[in-house]
């Protein structure tokens, strides 16, 4: 088992991968050069745009992704990283971990995690229609009970990633810090990113959420929600399916409730 | 069941919704029996607070009933008479077991939202205070959920009378943590307040109580001022004295040992939200409204503290960075970690040290409830504290 550590490099900025430099170099000098047989305002603004593209492809930065705060490194790999701290031990969190099976419970991302044997497993993800799941094969790379848990896909996945958990007991007796860093090609590079980034279905976002809603179920037990109460809205007091930022847990509420006075 | 919702910016209304119901195991139903116009529910009906929504239920000063308990409530039976803090914690995290309970890490399930605005996990979530706050249902209605029922709600086992007991779930504590965190040294310490609002009076009061040797109010209200004259304090109306020269006079050229800002940024400078962020960084407008807050600074004494109870939530521009500097000031703000005042403020006024219905000016049922919010925000009619009967 490979157990060196290989942690995501961080560079600064967004850093576009070169085929997708090419292929913005190559659509910035057809639309300038379609521009320079225009006139007026359309000839502006194809030389502009093309000028525009070449000069991304040039400096090889999407500077659209890095306002976003999309981290991506040379390879054209996003990066996300998190952490919580959790009012709970080391080793309690890590076993949640490492029960590779269980982590759908925790990254809501995942449909499933099949354990094929001691190092390898096979991931399932939700995805957009048509595909609707896209599963992989990963193996673990490094296991240090207590420490870290670092895993990637194998080699001619469709969706290649990687990832790492670690774990340190917080100073004080406050508990668990749970560093996650995910690494991930997106489908369609860079813009592929943005746009996710854009329609909130991006991976650090999701990772956010995650972290916090594990930490509310190992502080609490459930989820706060608000999902179906009262309010002036038509659909006052109906239950929504629970969006991931706020899934809700509603336990069997007993029959020891009581109800008493006017209506 | 009836309740005041927000019906959108400088609209609230009575309407007819579905009663509250437990949604988790750890909830309680409470029968309101007497709530609370606040002055930061002024924020809401200016629409300064972003993440509003058209049907939201109003109001965070409320204390009622116990009429339903979820499965996993201990400590609280139905018929329990109960206040119930403005700020909803969970009582298990980190900053709960120390006491912080306005920084509850829990409680907010849309914690994302202010994750982006402040750089650290949300605070508590508050009751009726816009989704950015969690977006609970507030108590100006007939009935309320109350989560977290064994952490919140505070049992009143004796006879006092709502109107006693109902400002312990936010202005009370409010003003007392702003004067407490002063520490004031007894018989020794000027306090200074500027706001003579409700939490204004509770500051002024509360800064007595831990023995302000004198303590000024500053406001322009004349009935405002009145209330903390008959307090024993000191009054000014900045619109009438230059307020600085006065508390230096005051002070034989001192300044106050403290100050209190609970004026905050008020109607110009209390939103936050990404959209104002963006919009000033845009425009290069900046926030300008923090006159209370600058005041404070440049009257407190040297080696002072200036304590902000007043709600700031955006971007400041101008302060006076380097007079708190030079004089060595000791900032202290931020909401109130009201769970842990509301015994000890009980015993307060169960041994007869401060009357809190001195703050009621206006009391009324939920459907005169609308026309006294623009009462309350134009401070016509003497307005400084309405107290609603739902059942009324």
């Amino acid at each position: 088992m490979n157990t060196k550590a290989v942690p995501p490099k961080k560079l600064p900025g967004t850093q576009l991968p070169g085929g997708e430099r090419t292929a913005l170099g190559v659509l910035g000098g057809t639309l300038m050069v379609s521009g320079l047989g225009q006139s007026g305002v359309s000839r502006l603004i194809l030389l502009g745009l093309g000028g525009g593209l070449g000069y991304m492809a040039a400096r090889g930065r999407n500077p659209l992704a890095t306002a976003l705060k999309v981290d991506q490194n040379a390879q054209g790999d996003v990066q996300v990283r998190e952490a919580t701290t959790i009012g709970k031990p080391v080793d309690v969190i890590y076993a949640q971990w490492r029960d590779l099976s269980g982590l759908p419970r925790i990254m809501s991302h995942l449909e499933r995690v099949e354990v094929l044997d001691g190092r390898r497993s096979r991931w399932t993800a939700k995805a957009p229609a048509p595909m609707n799941e896209v599963s992989w094969e990963a193996e673990i790379t490094a296991d240090e009970p207590g420490r870290r848990l670092a895993w990637r896909s194998l080699p001619g996945s469709s969706i290649e990633n990687s990832g790492e958990a670690l774990f340190r007991a917080a100073p004080g007796d406050r508990g668990t810090e749970v560093i996650v860093r995910l690494t991930y090609r997106p489908p369609g590079g860079s813009f592929g990113a943005i746009a996710a980034r854009i329609l909130g279905e991006e991976p650090a976002q999701q990772l956010r959420d995650d972290l916090m809603r594990f930490k509310r179920e190992q502080e609490l037990g459930y989820n706060p929600t608000v999902n179906g109460q009262t309010s002036g809205r038509a659909d006052a007091g109906q239950r929504k399916p629970a969006p991931a930022a706020q899934p809700e847990v509603r336990r069997d509420l007993g029959s020891e409730t009581h109800r008493k006075g006017e209506q | 069941m009836k309740a005041i919702v927000w019906q959108g910016v400088n609209q609230v209304g009575v309407e007819r919704i579905p009663d509250p119901e437990l949604l988790l195991p750890t909830d309680a139903i409470i029968k309101i029996t007497s709530t609370a116009i606040c002055g930061s529910d002024l924020h809401l009906l200016d629409g300064v607070i972003p993440s509003m929504e058209k049907g939201d239920v109003m109001g965070h000063e409320f204390m009622g009933e116990v009429v339903e308990v979820g499965r996993d409530v201990k400590r609280l039976k139905v018929g329990d008479r109960v206040v119930v803090p403005f700020n909803i914690a969970c009582g298990v995290c980190d900053f709960c077991q120390r006491g912080l309970y306005a920084a509850c890490d829990n409680s907010n399930p849309n914690h994302r939202m202010a994750q982006a605005l402040y750089g650290a996990t949300s605070g508590s979530a508050l009751f009726g205070y816009s989704h950015m706050f969690g977006g609970y249902a507030g108590g100006q209605a007939q009935y309320v959920r109350v989560p977290f029922a064994d952490v919140g709600p505070y049992k009143i086992e004796t006879d006092l009378k709502d109107e006693q007991v109902l400002f312990l779930t936010d202005i009370f504590p409010t003003g007392y943590q702003a004067a407490e965190q002063c520490g004031i040294l007894p018989g020794r310490d000027v306090v200074a307040v500027f706001g003579a609002g409700p939490v204004g009076q509770f500051a002024a009061r509360s800064a007595q109580m831990l023995g302000a040797a004198h303590v000024i109010v500053i406001d322009r209200v004349p009935e405002r001022l009145a209330m903390a004259e008959a307090a024993g304090c000191q009054t000014i109306n900045y619109e009438q004295e230059d307020v600085l020269v006065a508390l230096l006079e005051s002070t034989g050229g001192r300044g106050p040992d403290h100050v209190i800002d609970a004026v905050g940024m008020e109607a110009h400078g209390h939103g936050p939200g990404h959209a104002l962020d963006m919009a000033e960084r845009v425009t290069g407008m900046t926030f300008d409204r923090i006159t209370a807050l600058r005041w404070a600074i440049m009257s407190c004494a040297k080696g002072g503290t200036v304590s902000v109870p007043g709600v700031y939530g955006g971007l400041v521009d101008k302060l006076p960075m380097g007079a708190a500097f030079g004089k060595g000031l000791q900032f202290r703000m931020g909401q109130t970690h009201t769970h842990r005042y509301i015994g000890p403020l009980l015993s307060r006024i169960e041994a007869g040290e401060i009357d809190p219905t001195f703050v009621i000016t206006h009391r009324a049922t939920l459907d005169e409830a609308p026309e006294l919010y623009k009462t309350f925000r134009q401070k016509h009619d003497g307005c400084v504290k309405v107290v609603l009967n739902p059942w009324a």
